[in-house]
């Protein structure tokens, strides 16, 4: 018998993924430069995250026209983000048939107490957290791939550092406690208990997680790799920088030798400069932080 | 006797399952990234993952003509979806296939099935992500199964090729026909290399 979208399948293509580098894309053209710098997938999008923070106002789906144009620029995976909550985006997106749809906290939330209900589509969602309940109450709607939020469009890699630390020690923890005391953990982490056992059992999470959120340069994936991301995501990093061919080689080349610095240290030669940095206080006081967006 | 070594490639893609799969099943194993790696590998797997990267990654470090070396003296291996696809003419020219992308459609079309393949044991569930299938093979390519008429695992020689993913959904018949190969080549290097000895 023949099925389509079951979760091993849904899962599965986030499998393939692994190792991997996503690029954040505005255009056939940085498509087409994404996937010859040997990007896994692109996101397509309206403006990077960079540019949706000064831009301001409420940020929403690229036009289909965008996402059309950038489907037929490259044969590797193409992913698209919905706000959080606004299932009738995350149809739209399903009806232009995009591979994966990113619940984005990029842009601006519709509802603010539900996620979209991802069983009901047949596209697989990835979905952003800062922690592991988060996360897990995001595959438990039905993601099939989560990614730690960091700070998207600061080029500053200290928050997606913090939620990878913090996903990673809650696992760890979870693997030590004694197997009575996994209901109060779940009561803790707003979790469901199934959820919170099967991570404490196989100490890690069941889908695959990836990174992002502020990253910038061959060593800032590495180190994201090395933290236990699966894979990277690079938004306003590569296309905010001087020469965004090489830098997005560069990252690719140091997401498949993470753990070998004196590759790590050949990428990062001669680049020119990364993007711009902000510090995480100044965009604080500016109007907020994204990855407070999501519940 | 040691086990056969089974070398992964690891440019991108999940490696990792491969590596598990193979674990389990008794074998040593050793991911592949650089040419350095190659030396001394009894079998070969070349996992899913996505084609271009991948492509692109076996130019950076140099690993197509050490690669076709090691194929090419006789040693076994297994490509799954990205696999296949890297083994076709149009890229390493191990096999003697050509290969479709993407061939059933974009994620939305992708799916499980049953399959049969009783070339290597029966019936076997099958998931095939944004997966391949072979548009046209040469008269030496054995087809052992098919989806909508569309070959999707072939054999030639010491290499077997599927367009679906064995690693991901628990099915160990592949792994185990290429560890029985790899056995089997490891344990002629060393009577080859113990008679050399007794000389």
């Amino acid at each position: 018998m023949r099925e389509e979208s079951t979760f091993r399948v849904k899962s599965g293509l986030a499998e393939m993924l692994k190792g991997g580098v996503i690029m954040d894309v505005v255009s056939a053209e940085q498509a087409r430069i994404a996937e010859s710098a040997g990007a896994v997938a692109v996101m397509a999008l309206e403006r990077v995250p960079a540019d949706i923070r000064a831009a301001g106002g409420v940020a929403r789906m690229a036009d289909p026209t965008k996402v059309e144009e950038i489907q037929q620029a490259v044969t590797i995976p193409v992913m698209a983000k919905a706000r959080i909550g606004h299932f009738v985006e995350a149809q739209v997106l399903e009806a232009l048939e995009v591979d994966y749809i990113d619940e984005s906290e990029v842009l601006t939330p519709v509802d603010e107490a539900h996620h979209i209900d991802k069983w009901a589509f047949k596209v697989p969602f990835v979905c952003g957290a800062t922690h592991l309940g988060e996360a897990l109450r995001r595959i438990a709607e039905g993601a099939a791939m989560i990614r730690s939020k960091g700070e998207a469009g600061t080029g500053n890699v200290v928050e997606a550092v913090r939620h990878m630390r913090s996903i990673g020690g809650d696992i760890r923890r979870l693997g030590s406690l004694d197997k009575a005391e996994l209901a109060t953990a779940a009561k803790e982490h707003q979790a469901p208990l199934d959820l919170v056992r099967k991570v404490a059992e196989e100490g890690r999470l069941p889908v695959v997680m990836f990174s992002a959120g502020g990253i910038a340069t061959p060593a800032d994936a590495a180190l994201m790799m090395r933290l236990g991301a699966e894979g990277v995501f690079v938004g306003s990093g590569i296309f905010k920088a001087e020469d965004p061919e090489r830098t997005g080689a560069a990252i690719v080349e140091a997401t498949t030798h993470f753990e070998d610095p004196a590759r790590i240290a050949a990428a990062s030669r001669d680049l020119g400069e990364a993007m711009a940095g902000l510090e995480i206080s100044t965009v604080e006081a500016q109007g907020g932080l994204l990855q407070q967006r999501g519940w | 006797m040691a086990p056969p070594v089974i070398g992964v490639l690891a440019i991108q893609g999940d490696f990792e399952a491969h590596v598990r799969v193979l674990e389990r099943l008794g074998a040593e194993t050793r991911t592949v990234r650089t040419p350095k790696d190659i030396g001394g590998l009894d079998g070969l797997v070349i996992p899913g993952g996505e084609s271009t990267t991948m492509t692109s990654g076996i130019q950076r470090e140099g690993l197509a003509g050490p690669l076709r070396d090691l194929v090419r003296a006789g040693t076994p291996v297994l490509g799954t979806c990205a696999g296949l696809i890297m083994l076709d003419r149009s890229h390493l020219g191990l096999l003697d296939i050509e290969a479709e992308r993407n061939a059933f459609g974009r994620q939305v079309r992708s799916f499980e099935a049953d399959l049969d393949m009783p070339a290597l044991g029966g019936a076997l569930r099958a998931v095939f992500i944004r997966a391949p299938w072979v548009a046209e093979h040469g008269e030496g390519v054995e087809v052992l199964a098919e989806v909508d008429g569309h070959p999707v695992a072939v054999r030639e020689g010491e290499i077997l090729a599927v367009a679906f993913h064995p690693e991901i959904e628990g099915e160990t018949r592949l792994h185990e026909w290429l560890l029985e190969r790899a056995g089997r080549r490891c344990r002629q290097a060393s009577d080859t290399k113990n008679g050399g000895q007794a000389e």
